[in-house]
């Protein structure tokens, strides 16, 4: 876990951007129960490369994220590992919360009334942090939802499991290539709690180096052994 | 096949305004005016028609398969889903479905994903997403990759289990049947009638698809 690069503390409702190069892992704890923390991700050397849910899930085989998948970027290639998940599911398929949703469920919750602790949304979040690089509505890819996880029955009906996410519970991801991060810490868009609730979550950065040959990720399945090819092609000296 | 003959018909429908054969593995691009009527027909079965929508008037504004898939509690498409945008509008609904069942997690296939798919040799094989960004690139110059969102792929099937498994799956579509949908807002459609060779989405054998457009009844 050494050496540490940076922590940073994330406060209910908080989102944030950043930029976590290749070779660098980074852990997010939650430190409430029912944590959600919306992602999206893009090369830092291309934006228009960014996260794709649809290549992600074909390659793995799978509708969720956990320990051993990797996130795959829309042009064959790895943007980060998930090396570590202490609760063994991320949902992929929901997206964000917006304004509507958000008044709806737990009522006007204005800067004016609540100062810092306004109520916030995943979409407007993502427009916030999106802004900063130039970018924008284009650019709100369908996102992952680390810490939460819903089911789909055998009819496609999805199930919210309110029990899933643990104080404490953490996922780990090294960045296999340099990527712009973009969080939000507001509630999952289908979070049946009639409050406003949002957790906090801890950020810290370490130096992990890249896959070794023997990784977990790249063994994962034969796609990803490509995968990881594909992106090892880009930083050939 | 357009004029109906009232002995059979009882309610005189408005003719097609569009008609048109899209080959397999070609893309097609167009507009559907507010309350008009797409019905997309699966000439020979078991055909991937990869879909995506923009709001004519805010191009930014698009299909979200995540928004639809929130909005209706349910990953599969049919008849009464509601076609969200990334801005949480309807954009179109589906007003008739003799499939049954559409995907929208499939994505679209492209050169890259097709190298970690299937192998690093795969790459020169034509793809839905050369499809989109030639179709984009010839259309008016506003929009390219960062407007290539998840897709639809209508007659496609991908079934997810309760433990979260995810499979392209034998198709359960069937030659002549269609969707039909009606549009919310001006809408640009974008189409790839997919090329993929790899896997059961198409039967192994791309084939026609026919684009029809009509006013509303």
């Amino acid at each position: 876990m050494t050496p540490e690069l940076w922590t940073e503390n994330l406060k209910p409702g908080e989102h944030w951007s950043g930029v976590l190069r290749r070779g660098t892992s980074l852990r997010i704890t939650a430190l409430q129960a029912r944590a959600n923390v919306a992602a999206m991700m893009y090369n830092y050397e291309s934006l228009p490369e960014r996260y794709n849910l649809a290549d992600t899930l074909k390659a793995q085989h799978t509708a969720f994220l956990t320990a051993g998948c990797v996130c795959y970027s829309d042009m064959g290639r790895i943007l980060c590992s998930i090396t570590a998940d202490s609760c063994g599911w991320h949902d992929t398929l929901c997206g964000l919360s917006d304004a509507a949703m958000v008044a709806e469920k737990f009522g006007a919750g204005s800067f004016q009334q609540r100062r810092n602790e306004f109520y916030k949304n995943g979409r407007d979040s993502m427009l916030n942090e999106l802004g900063k690089y130039g970018l924008g509505k284009r650019d709100l890819i369908a996102n992952i939802n680390f810490f939460s996880r819903v089911t789909a029955d055998a009819d496609g009906a999805l199930h919210f499991d309110e029990h899933h996410c643990r104080a404490g519970d953490h996922v780990e991801l090294r960045f296999e290539m340099h990527t712009l991060l973009v969080l939000s810490t507001c509630p999952h868009p289908l979070d049946p709690q009639p409050h406003y609730g949002p957790a906090p979550v801890t950020l810290r950065a370490w130096v992990s180096g890249a896959a070794s040959d023997t990784d977990p990720c790249r063994l994962h399945c034969e796609e990803n052994q490509r995968g990881f090819r594909n992106t090892e092609m880009m930083f050939l000296p | 096949m357009n004029a109906r003959s009232p002995n059979t018909a009882p309610l005189r429908e408005p003719a097609w305004i569009r008609d048109q054969i899209v080959p397999a593995g070609e893309p097609w691009i167009g507009t559907l005016a507010a309350g008009e009527l797409l019905r997309i027909v699966d000439l020979e079965g078991n055909q991937a028609v990869d879909t995506l929508f923009y709001n004519v008037r805010d191009p930014e504004e698009r299909y979200s398969a995540v928004d639809t898939i929130r909005a209706q509690g349910n990953i599969y498409l049919t008849t009464g889903s509601a076609l969200r945008s990334n801005l949480g509008a309807t954009m179109l609904t589906i007003v008739e479905d003799t499939c049954g069942r559409h995907d929208t997690l499939g994505g679209a296939c492209s050169a890259e994903s097709n190298t970690v798919r299937y192998a690093l040799d795969k790459r020169h094989m034509h793809s839905c997403r050369d499809n989109f960004l030639l179709a984009l690139a010839h259309y008016d110059g506003r929009l390219n990759k960062r407007d290539l969102p998840s897709n639809i792929n209508f007659f496609m099937n991908v079934p997810v289990t309760p433990e979260g498994g995810l499979e392209f799956a034998d198709g359960i579509s069937a030659a002549g049947r269609y969707v039909q949908l009606r549009a919310h807002m001006d809408v640009l459609v974008l189409i790839s009638n997919c090329p993929q060779l790899n896997n059961p989405c198409n039967a192994y054998n791309p084939t026609p698809i026919q684009i029809l457009i009509r006013a509303a009844g």
